[in-house]
């Protein structure tokens, strides 16, 4: 079984992530890219199992989050570790949107953006290779105190201090 | 200046064992180099032609003598005995070892430094005037702002891969002494009719390939809301600016293709959702920043009389009245001046300065400059809050270590990045140009007469050296694997900036000297009265320069 770091531990991950290709919706939990999503939505309507989205970074958020909301998790996928677009993303998604459900890093993001990952929002990563769950877990704890505003602290530290 | 807090401690601390780790894990092969690389980047390490480069932070250019007398240790115990201060008013260490970061790192954090954020895709060192809190013009001290700033910006959760790197400078006099018209973000400090304070916000300006003056884009920002303005702005920029071309990816370009009107409303519909949130600053965190920066304990002084008395003294003694004419100038506080300990002796690279010197510097500030003194984006050293009847002693003693060259803000003070003799983005070497420069012009009266001229050298087009803003700008480019270099006239990092612009086709080194000799030509000949390089260039235009310098040999 796949195995995802979530929660700050090491899980089974049961989604099942579509392949581009795929023209049926296999049963179970299914994670769909937002092209499927919407390719798939008549089916979507009589599925046996949870729906996810990935989306880019670079997504208009403001334009098509509204009905993902209601959905139990949220990808954003990460075309390399150098493209910051995710962390905003992931904030409007919490901070704006006030979304609740799973924010799960995919694509090309690295263990040692754990911490600040974290920090914008997102509490799952599955990661594209073979990395460590739970050595790469350690890097979510690099830092114990922090100066901004972050979906973690509402208070930065100007008023905390 | 400022002092931390267990806080401050702890997160600089953290930040010395997380980059320990990973350079651990990169030297076991755990960290492909394409990871490392941003993340030793986002340390200021980068890794040059000859050996790793670690720049270290210098927070608004603000250094303690106890901080300087580190920084001799460090060069002296990890490196060759010397220190380059840069041209963002940071410190860089030429010759580290990879593994040996880490403890350098540890020895910084004991006395409040580090080199967080110096490199990479992220929100650089804030930078400002090295006159502040004591500039005949200033409106309001910028520090307790550029404080304020680095606190927000370091290891900001959302803005650490932003498409490019991302630089701030605050202006809180009538002059401007930080170029902060050439920052991503230039921010003036300013009073509203009701003499409240605020933020004029510049954004988009830069050097490098594409070089633009920035654009207001909010002519008023109340000072509480600085925090939250600011997070808007980079939050547009870092969805929307270019990742596709590094070269196009500075907000600058952004700025440009959306217009700054275009802008500036993304920002402000940004703003809006951040605006009076938990960021906005609380009073007493204003209070609690400025307080780090009080005025020091100045003695009532007459100022007339202490001014004659130096005059007087000046006129037996014709070096100390050079250094005093070029090298110090008045500060708000009568009886008090401020001044500038030149790095740029002939022979030495600007900016460099060795072990020695730097305990040096520490000593005089301790005995002059109440402990501090800055490091300043020309590349020098500044002691503000000098007694005027110890300038004869400071002086003598700064003269003993070759820190008294008497050329501030001559052609001979030029501003010079590392070049081709260090950095693997060059194409030409820049420092034995200004090394020939400084030769040729060594008469000091020749000097003095040209007078006020600054003189700007970056070894590539990415302008380290502020060519583009250097009343005479020089450009190092490749030509068939040879060294050329591009002249280029008019450029001013003042409020009224204007970029420079090319003279004509580059020169080789044997014909540098000779051709800036022309152009001084030209000037001299031109001139009237007591007008600036600058302002006759700006009178006469270029063509007259253009003639001289590309004349056949006769």
């Amino acid at each position: 079984m796949p195995q995802v770091l979530k929660d700050n531990c090491v899980v089974n991950d049961d989604w099942i992530t579509l392949e581009e290709s795929s023209e049926t919706l296999p049963s179970g939990d299914v994670l769909l890219s937002y092209d499927q999503w919407q390719g798939f939505s008549e089916q979507i309507t009589r599925h046996d199992g949870s729906v996810g989205v990935i989306i880019d970074g670079n997504a208009e958020i403001e334009e098509i989050i509204e009905p993902l909301l209601k959905l139990p998790l949220i990808a954003i996928n990460f075309p390399k570790f150098a493209d910051g677009r995710g962390f905003s993303a992931a904030r409007l998604l919490r901070e704006r949107f006030n979304y609740t459900g799973e924010i799960r890093a995919v694509g090309g993001f690295i263990r040692d953006q754990l911490y600040l990952l974290s920090r914008c929002g997102f509490n799952a990563f599955k990661f594209a290779d073979d990395t460590d769950l739970s050595e790469s877990a350690k890097s979510l704890k690099d830092f114990s105190e922090t100066y901004q505003v972050s979906v973690e602290q509402k208070n930065p530290l100007f008023r905390r201090r | 200046m400022y002092k931390y807090d267990n806080y401050d401690h702890k997160i600089v601390n953290e930040r010395v064992e997380q980059f320990r780790d990973q350079t651990q894990r990169y030297l076991a092969g755990e960290i492909a180099d394409e990871e490392f690389l941003p993340l030793r980047l986002q340390n200021g390490l980068y890794v040059q032609r000859l050996a790793p480069m670690l720049r270290i932070a210098v927070p608004y250019g603000m250094l303690s003598s106890r901080q300087v007398r580190k920084l001799a240790h460090i060069s002296r115990v990890f490196d060759k005995g010397y220190v380059h201060i840069t041209t963002r008013q940071n410190v860089q260490l030429n010759w580290p070892a990879l593994e040996e970061v880490p403890d350098i790192l540890a020895e910084l954090a004991e006395v409040e430094m580090h080199a967080i954020q110096t490199s990479g895709n992220c929100i650089r060192n804030t930078t400002t005037d090295q006159f502040a809190g004591v500039a005949e013009d200033e409106i309001e001290d910028p520090r307790p702002w550029c404080e304020l700033i680095r606190q927000w910006s370091t290891l900001h959760p959302e803005f650490a891969f932003l498409p490019r790197k991302f630089k701030i400078a605050v202006c809180g006099s009538t002059e401007d002494r930080a170029a902060f018209l050439l920052h991503d973000i230039g921010l003036q400090l300013v009073k509203n009719d009701n003499e409240e304070l605020g933020f004029e916000v510049f954004v988009g300006g830069g050097l490098g390939r594409t070089p633009i003056i920035g654009s207001s884009i909010r002519k008023f920002l109340p000072k509480q809301h600085l925090l939250s303005y600011l997070d808007a702005i980079v939050r547009v920029y870092n969805r929307y600016g270019n990742r596709d071309n590094k070269y196009k990816a500075r907000i600058k370009i952004l700025v440009k293709a959306w217009t700054p009107e275009v802008f500036a409303q993304r920002v402000e519909a940004e703003w809006k959702h951040l605006k009076d949130g938990p960021s906005t600053l609380t009073n007493s965190e204003i209070s609690r920043v400025k307080s780090f920066f009080p005025s020091p304990d100045y003695k009532d002084i007459n100022g007339s009389e202490s001014a004659d008395k130096v005059a007087e003294i000046a006129a037996d003694n014709i070096a100390f009245k050079r250094w005093l004419d070029r090298n110090t100038q008045p500060q708000k506080q009568s009886g008090y001046r401020s001044v500038t300990l030149s790095l740029k002796p002939a022979g030495v690279a600007p900016g460099d300065v060795t072990d020695k010197q730097l305990e040096t510097i520490a000593d005089l500030a301790d005995r002059f400059s109440f402990g501090e003194l800055r490091a300043t984006h020309n590349q020098n050293i500044v002691l503000t809050d000098v007694i005027e009847s110890d300038l004869m002693e400071l002086w003598q003693q700064a003269k003993e270590s070759a820190l008294a060259t008497p050329t501030i803000g001559t052609i001979n003070d030029m501003i010079c990045c590392p070049g081709g003799d260090y950095c693997s983005l060059a194409n030409a070497k820049s420092i034995p140009v200004a090394e020939a420069i400084q030769r040729k012009f060594s008469d000091l009266d020749y000097v003095y007469d040209l007078g006020d001229l600054e003189l700007n050298i970056s070894g590539c087009m990415n302008a380290c050296g502020h060519h583009h803003v250097g009343h005479i700008g020089i450009l190092g480019v490749d030509k068939k694997g040879k060294e050329w270099y591009q002249i280029q006239l008019g450029g001013s990092a003042s409020k009224n900036a204007s970029l420079a612009k090319v003279l004509g086709p580059s020169l080789s080194r044997d014909q540098i000297t000779d051709g800036i000799e022309k152009l001084l030509d030209v000037y001299v000949e031109n001139r009237i009265a007591d007008e600036s390089f600058l302002s006759t260039y700006q009178r006469i235009g270029i063509e007259k320069f253009k003639e001289r310098v590309y004349a056949p040999s006769t």
